[in-house]
Order: C-alpha cells, then sequence, then structure tokens
C-alpha cells in the first residue's frame, strides 16, 4: 500500500466523519468549513501527488513534504485562533445573559413581594395565570 | 446637573464580601440615608446576598462570578431601567468613605462633569503605592490626563459618580476585560464625549485582606495596564446611545 493510498484514505475518512457531525447537527458549519476544506484539499493532494511537487518549486520551497507540514500550522493556527474568538464571543452572551438573569430575578422578588402584601388589589399569588372570574 | 440624592442608585459590586458589607451598608443609611442602595451580588459563594437583603437593600445576584465590570454593568442597567440619574460606584469592602458621595456630588454640579472619580492620591488621605505598581499608575494617570484635558490622579479607582449620560453609555457599554471597569470605561466615556474630573476621597484600610505588595504581581500589573490601556485607545468609538459619534 503506498503512502498516498494511506493519506488519501485517512482525508476520505475525516470527510465523512466531518460530514456526518454536520448531519447530525453536532458541528455547526462555521467551525466544519475550515476542516471540510482541508479535507478536501488532502484528498486532491493524495490523488495527485504531483501538485504539490509543483506548488513547492512556485513559491520557492525546496522539500515538498516542507510545504505541508508549514501549511498545516498555518491552517492549525488559524483554526485555534477562530477558536478563541467564537469562545469570546461566547463569553459576552454568558455574562449578558447573567446580568439579564440578575435583573429579572429582582423584578420577580419585588412583584412577589408586592403580591404577597396584596398591594394594589392584585393577587399574583397564583401566578397571575388565571384570569379574573366573572 | 444632579439635583439632590434620591435619583441617584449607589451600586456596591461584591465578591464574597460578607465581612465586611453589613457595616457598610449602615455607614450608607447613616450618612446618606436618601440614597437608594443596590448590592451586585458578583457570584459569592458565602453569604454576601443574605446579609444584603437582612439590611434592607435590593440586590442583583449574578450567577456567575463576572467580575467589577460585570457587575457594574448590570448595576448601570438597573439604574437606567429603573430611571435613575446617576449611580455612584463604591466599594463593598469598606475602602471607601460614604461621607465622600457628598464631595463627588459637588463636584459633578460644579465642574458639569459626566463621571467624576474619587481619586486617593490627591491630597485627602494617606494611601500610598510603591515599586511597578506605583509607576504603572503614575503612567496611566499622566496619559488619561493628557486624553480628557483634566488632571486625574487615580485612574484605577473604584469610587465613582456616573451622570444620566454616563449611566446610559455604560448600561450597554461597560468592559467586562481586566482594568476594563476602570481604565478602558474612562477611554469609553472620553471618546463618546463625556467629561471626566475627579476630586480627593480619603482612603481607609481595607476592612478585610490587605493589597499585594509583591513586584512580580506589580510588574505584571504594570504590563497588563499597559495593554489594556493600548487595546482602549485604537478601538473603535462608541457612542452614548441615542447620540451621534463624534
Amino acid at each position: 500500500m503506498s503512502g498516498y493510498g494511506f493519506a488519501l484514505g485517512l482525508s476520505a475518512l475525516t470527510l465523512v466523519v466531518l460530514l456526518w457531525l454536520l448531519r447530525a447537527r453536532r458541528l455547526r458549519e462555521k467551525y466544519a468549513a475550515i476542516w471540510i476544506v482541508l479535507a478536501v484539499s488532502i484528498v486532491v493532494l493524495g490523488a495527485f501527488p504531483g501538485l504539490v511537487f509543483g506548488l513547492a518549486r512556485f513559491v520557492g520551497v525546496e522539500t515538498p513534504a516542507n510545504l505541508l507540514f508549514a501549511s498545516s500550522l498555518v491552517v492549525l493556527l488559524l483554526v485555534c485562533i477562530q477558536l478563541s474568538t467564537e469562545l469570546s464571543g461566547l463569553e459576552e452572551e454568558t455574562r449578558t445573559l447573567a446580568e439579564e438573569h440578575a435583573l429579572l430575578a429582582r423584578r420577580v422578588d419585588v412583584l412577589e413581594a408586592a403580591a404577597a402584601a396584596g398591594r394594589d388589589g392584585v393577587d399574583l399569588s397564583d401566578n397571575g395565570a388565571a384570569p379574573p372570574s366573572a | 446637573m444632579l439635583a439632590s440624592l434620591d435619583r441617584v442608585l449607589v451600586v456596591l459590586p461584591a465578591w464574597n464580601e460578607q465581612e465586611a458589607l453589613p457595616g457598610v451598608l449602615a455607614e450608607l443609611r447613616e450618612t446618606v440615608p436618601d440614597a437608594d442602595v443596590l448590592v451586585v451580588n458578583d457570584g459569592s459563594t458565602d453569604h454576601t446576598s443574605t446579609v444584603a437583603r437582612a439590611a434592607g437593600v435590593a440586590v442583583l445576584d449574578l450567577p456567575i462570578n463576572l467580575g467589577v465590570g460585570g457587575a457594574m454593568r448590570a448595576g448601570y442597567s438597573y439604574a437606567l431601567r429603573r430611571g435613575y440619574d446617576g449611580v455612584i460606584q463604591l466599594d463593598a469592602d469598606g475602602q471607601h468613605d460614604p461621607r465622600n458621595i457628598a464631595d463627588l456630588l459637588a463636584t459633578m454640579r460644579r465642574e458639569k462633569a459626566d463621571i467624576v472619580i474619587g481619586a486617593r492620591f490627591a491630597g485627602t488621605g494617606t494611601y500610598q503605592a510603591r515599586g511597578p505598581r506605583r509607576w504603572a499608575m503614575r503612567g496611566l494617570s499622566a496619559v488619561l490626563s493628557r486624553l480628557t484635558g483634566s488632571r486625574l490622579t487615580d485612574t484605577t479607582s473604584g469610587f465613582k459618580l456616573s451622570g444620566p449620560r454616563a449611566v446610559r453609555l455604560f448600561a450597554t457599554n461597560y468592559p467586562a476585560e481586566y482594568l476594563g471597569d476602570t481604565i478602558e470605561s474612562l477611554v469609553i466615556a472620553h471618546r463618546a464625549g463625556l467629561t471626566v474630573r475627579q476630586t480627593g476621597v480619603s482612603m481607609r484600610p481595607r476592612a478585610g485582606g490587605e493589597p499585594s505588595h509583591s513586584p512580580v504581581k506589580a510588574a505584571v500589573f504594570l504590563l497588563r495596564a499597559g495593554l489594556a490601556l493600548v487595546v482602549a485607545l485604537t478601538r473603535p468609538r462608541t457612542a452614548v446611545p441615542g447620540e451621534a459619534v463624534r
């Protein structure tokens, strides 16, 4: 079995797993995109290894393998940065939710106290769900 | 600008302050009996919320610890939604003297300021910092003084009065970053066109715990403060909601 065949099989497998995760909605497209691009390009390079040699000559890298290593490092770096920004976004969303939660909890406290005191003649002790009977 | 105290909300961000909080609240009731008080319990694991409720003040219970920035943005939101004109931020550990609140209000009225900082190095009191921490504070003061066109000697103070425009700005725009609640918020305010002034306040030793004097920690503080300032100065401007970007 040639090394290229092995790489091809591995990339194809990665592609299938990604598509499966997407179908099962366990991975959102915005995270899968970069991995799909990566897997597809590895499939292409595995199928046509001559491309790497041509590409390496074109960008002036002497050993084609080094080009592959370097570009995979760059891709991993980009993925890490993307994950960091998404994480920061999540933290900001969590923060906003926590603040809103605290503000609502305070309103519930006040409303419950008012209801318990029967202020304004409004009885909210049954959560205010039942309409006043005619 | 602000006529009286009853339109001003005193906000105390509190994280595990069950020891010091009752004393601070009692002192507030004594010195500013007309002011409404809000304790923002920043995800405390002790009885901070219970002791605040026992004192009869409004309490916001954040379900997770967000840091001072998060606690204060919740406080500003509360103030805005409840129609308060001003917010006084005061530490829950008792290091700020509520008697200085009157000075903050007077300065705001006299200088027509949107934000008044209670500064610890402005002649009143005996607070001292040394080494890299002192350089950091000096550097921050120099840069922010130049920026705001007003002498600011204590930019990391947690004792601040915010007027109506500042409350509107901070209710939606108050960073949770490290030092975001002090340095970055001042930069945001200045770039939104708000006026920042200061007045001297006395500092008291904290009721619990001592500030760190480790030179390594001070150096880290210097670096992080520098980074916070550079990032804050290079960010896009934000406007006070309802006003155009200048």
